[in-house]
């Protein structure tokens, strides 16, 4: 039920919420579009139809600025900022592409890829295999010196849930679920625990999500990107966590 | 000859002395004294910076401030048998302390009190210039103090070099209230020690700092926010916020004004990236120290979403200064836009370390071998890293480099907060890059896939490069990665973490494998080469 309710917002999720300033123009591409002030380069660029991928951004939760795929550059600003976490101005001029951009799009997905599952890419229809298709990069090359790397690929599963599971393989750490417990259901559950490579996903205090305060309302399930939480309901033979990628 | 009668002897109570053993001398000092009858009162000051000569002992003659120094408490006895109390002379004198090189050539603007009062004397302070700076902001319109730190050119002294006084007009221009102002004296940079040694040695004067931007910026409430490494500053600093509301100097109606303000003190989380601003007001929140993402800025939406003055401490102990002298003396001194003075630390292999406070413009040769006096080991100078672990490394041919945030930025690197650390012919530059991609891996605060992913995987590159299998495929993916954290990062620890890794990769190839700078101009094309 949660994927079909997610599969119906995907083709809407601008990745920031609506607001309600007073209108403001900018450019996205060349494109002029009017937005109220408040709203997210990511959103005025998702109206002018120049889709940027994306992944720790849904239009139901509020900006996070983690994974940097959104980044695009602005006229007159050094750097490339992040579309979701950078408010639009009157006369903006945004570019969502060059050789730079996809340059380090790809260097964040290799990154990704470097801590995935895969056995789990080919055939996915996460929101994760829409930003790989939108970014151009699938898998890392056989010779890739980011294979064999430190990785999270035998860390926990969390099957105590009865209705999902958490997989941390195939976490990509985005804080989604846990922003969704706690903004859309206000019941702070769940945080991230440890610190740099070592963080994840950790339900209560170090617990089973079943042990943890959850409530079963799914909210993080409907937010995860990357089907680290996924209903139990999809896998009728029981889970079975797909090949750990690269030996 | 009769005994000298009220004596004052000094001895340091900054944590680096009394880890060399200064409290074990001023004991000893005031055991000898008793037991000789001398009249004779021992001051704990602060340091003046010159660590080699730690535990450095003064006594002042006819107003005359005389140094000994480094001071065992062994030497104690004989030091007094040789007439300390007259200024005699003994193996360790050093002179009048003002004429001491090394200090008579610095320019102490924001040091100037550093070492010379009793940190903890307000009488000191006020007999020092204490609160002339505050005295006169009072008697300015707000917008007027922020165009004095506008017009001196002061430029943030944690890492960024943002100007002070942009920062401050954009708190003052905010309608949001309550307003805060923020020091951050978490100093996580290895190698610095100089918001320390002012905590410890001047504490009234970033209490005067903080007051001043109060007023500028119409702010009711400071936090000092101290690491939890540094258990004497937080003391020195508690005390001081406790005495100066008693005299007038903090709480309601601020030396009769009509400014309330008051102050205190937070300890850190430990953490490295608990020293970047907007983590550092996560963690003042009481939240887990993760980086927010700007805008907003702090200035605007800051400590509880209020506008908010973050400053580095030692931005702030130089704003009593240009209140009490005007932005205009400030920035008479300094080159092009790097106003003012910088107190620059000196660390690592180098035979005179401490602290030491010149005019921007003097040279890196000139600190470390005009000021440092070459490496402690006698060996050459082979890398000199300036501005903390982030920072890049520099080669013995960059030496000639100014001290100049642009000009230092044009030879590629970054002048942070201030810190140098130099390395002799010993040092293994592939083990240093490694270092910094592992800092980068240990300190990160996970929040963005850059910094979270990338620098372990740096340093797996690293390693793989100095083994050499497929060294070219290696080196190109190690540049690729720079740019990801560099352009990618959410905060400057990702971002910069490619300094140190690139400059020492361009400046020292031979240590990993990949040729040699000097006998090979283009190295990058021996890279693709290899392999
Ligand atoms: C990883 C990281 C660590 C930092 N650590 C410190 C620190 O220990 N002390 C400090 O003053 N600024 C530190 N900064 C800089 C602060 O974010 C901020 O720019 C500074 O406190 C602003 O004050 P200033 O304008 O007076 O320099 C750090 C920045 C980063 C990215
Ligand atoms: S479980 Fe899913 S939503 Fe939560 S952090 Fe991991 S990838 Fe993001
Ligand atoms: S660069 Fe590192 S420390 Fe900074 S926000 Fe990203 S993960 Fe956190
Ligand atoms: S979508 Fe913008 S940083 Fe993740």
């Amino acid at each position: 039920m949660w994927s079909e309710l997610r599969a119906l917002r995907d083709g809407v999720d601008l990745g920031t919420p609506p607001r309600d300033g007073e209108p403001v123009t900018l450019s996205v591409d060349g494109v002029p579009v009017t937005v109220a002030a408040g709203s997210s380069v990511l959103l005025a660029a998702g109206i002018a139809g120049c889709t940027v991928p994306k992944l720790c951004a849904t239009d139901t939760l509020e900006p996070f600025g983690s994974c940097r795929v959104c980044l695009v550059e602005i006229e007159g600003r050094r750097g490339y900022p992040a579309s979701c976490t950078t408010p639009v101005d009157d006369g903006m001029q945004v570019r969502t592409n060059s050789e730079m951009l996809t340059k380090l799009r790809r260097g964040v997905i290799e990154l990704y890829l470097s801590d995935f599952p895969e056995g789990d890419i080919d055939g996915g229809w996460s929101q994760l295999n829409d930003t790989l298709d939108q970014v151009g990069v699938h898998r890392l090359a056989d010779d890739h010196p980011y294979r064999s790397g430190a990785n999270h690929q035998s860390g926990v599963l969390d099957l105590s849930n009865p209705y999902f599971l958490f997989d941390q393989a195939k976490c990509i750490v985005c804080s989604r679920c846990v922003r969704a417990c706690e903004e859309i259901q206000g019941t702070f559950a769940l945080t991230i625990g440890g610190r740099g490579f070592g963080s994840t996903v950790v339900a209560g205090q170090d617990e089973s999500f079943l042990d943890s305060d959850c409530v079963s309302c799914g909210a993080c399930v409907q937010a995860c990107p990357s089907d680290a939480l996924i209903e139990k309901s999809l896998f009728p033979g029981g889970y079975e966590r797909a090949d750990s990628r690269q030996a | 000859m009769s005994a000298p009668s009220n004596m004052r002897v000094f001895v340091p109570c900054d944590a680096l002395s009394i880890a060399l053993g200064a409290d074990e001398v001023a004991d000893r000092l005031v055991a000898e004294a008793a037991s000789r009858s001398l009249d004779v009162t021992v001051v704990r000051n602060g340091s003046h910076g010159l660590f080699w000569l730690e535990p450095m002992v003064e006594v002042e003659v006819d107003g005359v401030r005389h140094a000994y120094g480094p001071i065992d408490a062994d030497d104690v006895p004989e030091l007094l048998d040789a007439g300390l109390l007259e200024a005699g002379p003994h193996r360790t004198s050093l002179g009048p302390t003002h004429s001491i090189p090394e200090l008579e050539r610095q320019t102490r603007l924001t040091f100037a009190r550093v070492g010379v009062i009793d940190p903890r004397s307000l009488d000191d302070y006020l007999a020092h210039g204490g609160f002339d700076g505050l005295r006169r902001a009072l008697t300015m319109a707000p917008g007027d103090v922020v165009g004095e730190i506008e017009t001196s050119g002061l430029r943030g002294r944690g890492g960024a070099a943002f100007p002070t006084g942009i920062k401050w007009r954009t708190v003052l221009g905010a309608p949001a209230t309550p307003k805060y102002v923020v020091a951050n004296a978490d100093e996580g940079d290895s190698g610095t020690f100089a918001d320390r040694m002012v905590m410890e040695g001047d504490p009234f004067c970033l209490i005067e700092a903080m007051a001043i931007a109060a007023h500028a910026v119409g702010a009711s409430h400071g936090v000092i926010y101290c690491r939890s490494e540094y258990p004497h500053a937080i003391a020195t600093l508690e005390y001081c916020i406790d005495v100066a509301p008693q005299h007038g100097w903090l709480g309601s109606g601020i030396a009769g004004s009509g400014l309330d303000f008051d102050i205190e003190v937070r300890v850190g989380a430990g953490a490295y990236i608990c020293g970047e601003e907007t983590s550092m007001l996560e963690s003042i929140e009481g939240k887990r120290g993760m980086v927010r993402p700007k805008p907003p800025l702090p200035a605007l939406e800051g400590l509880y979403g209020k506008p908010t003055v973050v400053n580095n401490i030692i931005t702030l102990a130089s704003v009593p200064w240009i209140l009490a002298n005007g932005g205009a003396a400030y920035s008479a001194h300094g080159v092009g836009r790097s106003s003012g003075t910088l107190p620059v630390q000196l660390a690592g292999n180098i035979r005179r370390g401490g602290l030491v406070e010149v005019p921007f413009g003097i040279t890196v040769r000139e600190l470390i071998e005009g000021y440092g006096g070459g490496t402690a080991s006698g060996r050459p100078a082979r890398a000199v890293q300036i501005g903390g672990p982030l920072g890049a490394y520099f080669h013995d041919g960059q030496l000639d480099t100014v001290l100049d945030y642009e000009a230092i930025a044009a030879a590629g690197g970054l002048l942070g907060h201030g810190g140098v650390v130099v390395f002799d012919d010993t040092i293994d530059m592939a083990a240093q890059a490694r270092f910094a991609m592992e800092f980068c891996a240990a300190e990160s605060c996970g929040k963005c896939t850059p910094c979270r992913i990338g620098s372990t995987r740096g340093v797996e590159l690293i390693d793989k490069i100095v083994i050499g299998e497929r060294r070219s495929a290696d080196v190109a993916q190690l540049e690729e990665l720079c740019d990801v954290l560099e352009h990618g990062s959410l905060c400057a620890l990702g971002g910069l973490t490619p300094y140190p890794v690139r400059s020492a990769m361009q400046h020292f190839p031979e240590d990993f494998g990949l040729g040699d700078r000097n006998s090979d101009q283009n190295f990058e094309q021996k890279v693709g080469e290899s392999n």
